[in-house]
Order: C-alpha cells, then structure tokens, then sequence
C-alpha cells in the first residue's frame, strides 16, 4: 500500500489496509504518547497510510525512534466513541495513530 | 488605562524560556541574531499564504487534485517554503464538513496560517471539538444541518491540515487574488466558512 508521504527511514513493515476495522489498544504506559486517551479500547477503520515516522515514544526518550513506525489516519464514528453525543449519526472523528497503538478488531 | 511599566515577576514558562534561550546563546549553539530572526519569520507567516492556497485550488482543478493528494508538493509548487512540513489538505462538500483541532497540544499549520489564535490553543476548544462539535461550530455562529456528516480531525502526530472549504456562489469569474481575499484564517481551521460581501 503506497503512503501519502514516503520516508527514507528503515519502517516496520504495514499491517493494515484501508478500509479494515481496527481497535485501538486500551492501556496506558508512562512517557511521551501521542494517541489521545478518549480513543483508546475504541474501534475504527483505516482511512489512510500516512507514511513511516520514528515512534515519537522513543524520540522523547532521546532516541532515534527506528525502526520508523507505520502512521494511519483512523476514522471513527462518534457515536461510538462518546455514547450520548448529539449530532448526525454519519459524524465522525479522525486521528493519526501509530501502528504499535493498533490491533485488529 | 496607561501602561505604568508596572513590574511583574516571571510566569513559570517565561522563566523556563528565558533560561533555556539564554544558555543556548551561551553555549554558542544559537545567537540573539538567529532567535530574533526567527521570532520575526514567525510573526511575519499570516494565514494569507495558506488563503493563496485554497484560491488556487478554487480556480485551478487540476491543482485541488494535487492538492488533496499531497499538500506539502502543491505548497511547494507555489513557491511557499513549508520546511518539513506535511500537509493534509480536507475537503468540504454539500455532504461533509471538515474541522481541525489538536487535543494532545495545540498542532496547526503554522508555516500557512500564521501563529494560531489563542483559543485553538484553550482547553476548552481542544476538548470540546472532539466531544461536541456541532456545539462549538454554534458558538462561532456556524450551523451546520443534520444532513451533513461533520469529521473532526485530530492533529495527533506529524500530519498538518488544512480545511479546503467550498467555494461560494457569487464568486464566478473572480481572479485567484480576489478568491483569496474572502478566505479566512477560520475557514481553514474549519470554524467558519467563505462568505461573499
């Protein structure tokens, strides 16, 4: 699957395709994260591969955060997300979330 | 109420900067120069680059396909310097309308809009626009029917957005400059849209 923007850094290899319904893992380790709490243990569905990126959980630890991690853009459906929320049932949420925050669902 | 020059001690964060800025100066890994240049390259980056960007993609069809596809290559394309930047480009349509927010910090494509406005960067938009958009959109005096999907798209890692918005009518035959003219810095973040007149 070709990324939006390609990388020169040595990446993990892509697990997941576009469209495919994905679940974001629900635990929450100390340091630098950048998948928003509201997200985690919610599922959704891969919009697009962004590109590769060091894992800024390891650049924050001033390390190099290779090999670079695959980043998607995950859709989700905000009534899924927040039970009681007002608008559209169509309205969604879309977030950039790292592929080792990622599992299938 | 005249300024008096009244002393105020150091903010918590104003200290750290100062402190941080001036032991860089000292360590001789940046000068004042080089600081003072850059705030100054900060303050002069205004949203109308980023509005030059929509009113080509209004005027020009085969550059909005560029621009979806990669907005970084059709920045550059324009000669505007967006260095490391890369930008994703969302669309507004009759059926869906797009918004932007960073709700881990306040991530905003500084190098096309400028130095955000200081609500983007309050708790209040960063936790309501992904909870309770429609309320929000509200109270920025945009109502948006039930009819239409709204996306919320949160700047969480290394991706930049900028909201496309739809051209509005009345607007035909007008040249890119006076398309850009109507574009504003909240009708790129996705809180407001174009208005003609």
């Amino acid at each position: 699957m070709k990324p939006q923007f390609a990388t020169d850094y040595p990446a993990v290899s892509t697990r997941f395709k576009v469209g495919q319904r994905v679940r974001v893992r629900k635990t929450a380790p100390l340091g630098h994260i950048r998948t928003p709490f509201y997200i985690r243990g919610h599922v959704g569905e891969i919009e697009r591969l962004c590109g590769s990126f060091p894992n800024p959980e390891e650049l924050a630890q001033m390390r190099d955060g290779l090999p670079a991690q695959p980043l998607y853009r995950v859709r989700f459906k905000q009534k899924e997300v927040w039970p009681d929320y007002r608008g559209a049932d169509s309205d969604v949420v879309e977030i950039e979330i790292f592929q080792h925050w990622l599992e299938r669902a | 109420m005249k300024d008096q020059g009244k002393y105020q001690p150091l903010t918590y964060f104003q200290l750290m900067e100062t402190s941080l800025r001036e032991l860089l100066v000292e360590k001789g890994l940046v000068t004042d120069e080089q600081v003072n240049a850059e705030v100054a390259a900060m303050r002069a980056r205004q949203p109308e680059r980023g509005a030059r960007v929509v009113a080509k993609a209004w005027a020009d069809e085969a550059f909005r396909q560029r621009l979806l596809k990669n907005g970084t290559a059709a920045c550059e394309e324009l000669g505007l310097e967006i260095p490391g930047l890369r930008l994703v480009a969302v669309e507004n349509t009759p059926q869906v309308h797009n918004a932007i927010v960073c709700t881990l910090c306040s991530c905003y494509p500084r190098v096309l809009l400028g130095i955000p406005p200081d609500w983007y960067k309050s708790r209040n938009y960063r936790s309501r626009m992904v909870r309770e958009p429609r309320a929000v959109l509200a109270e920025f005096g945009l109502r948006i029917p039930e009819s239409v999907q709204i996306r919320v798209h949160d700047s969480t890692a290394d991706m930049r957005y900028i909201v496309l918005p739809m051209r509005p009518q009345g607007t035909e035959g007008w040249d890119e400059a006076r398309l850009a003219a109507i574009v504003t810095r909240d009708a790129m973040i996705g809180v407001a849209v174009p208005k003609v007149g």
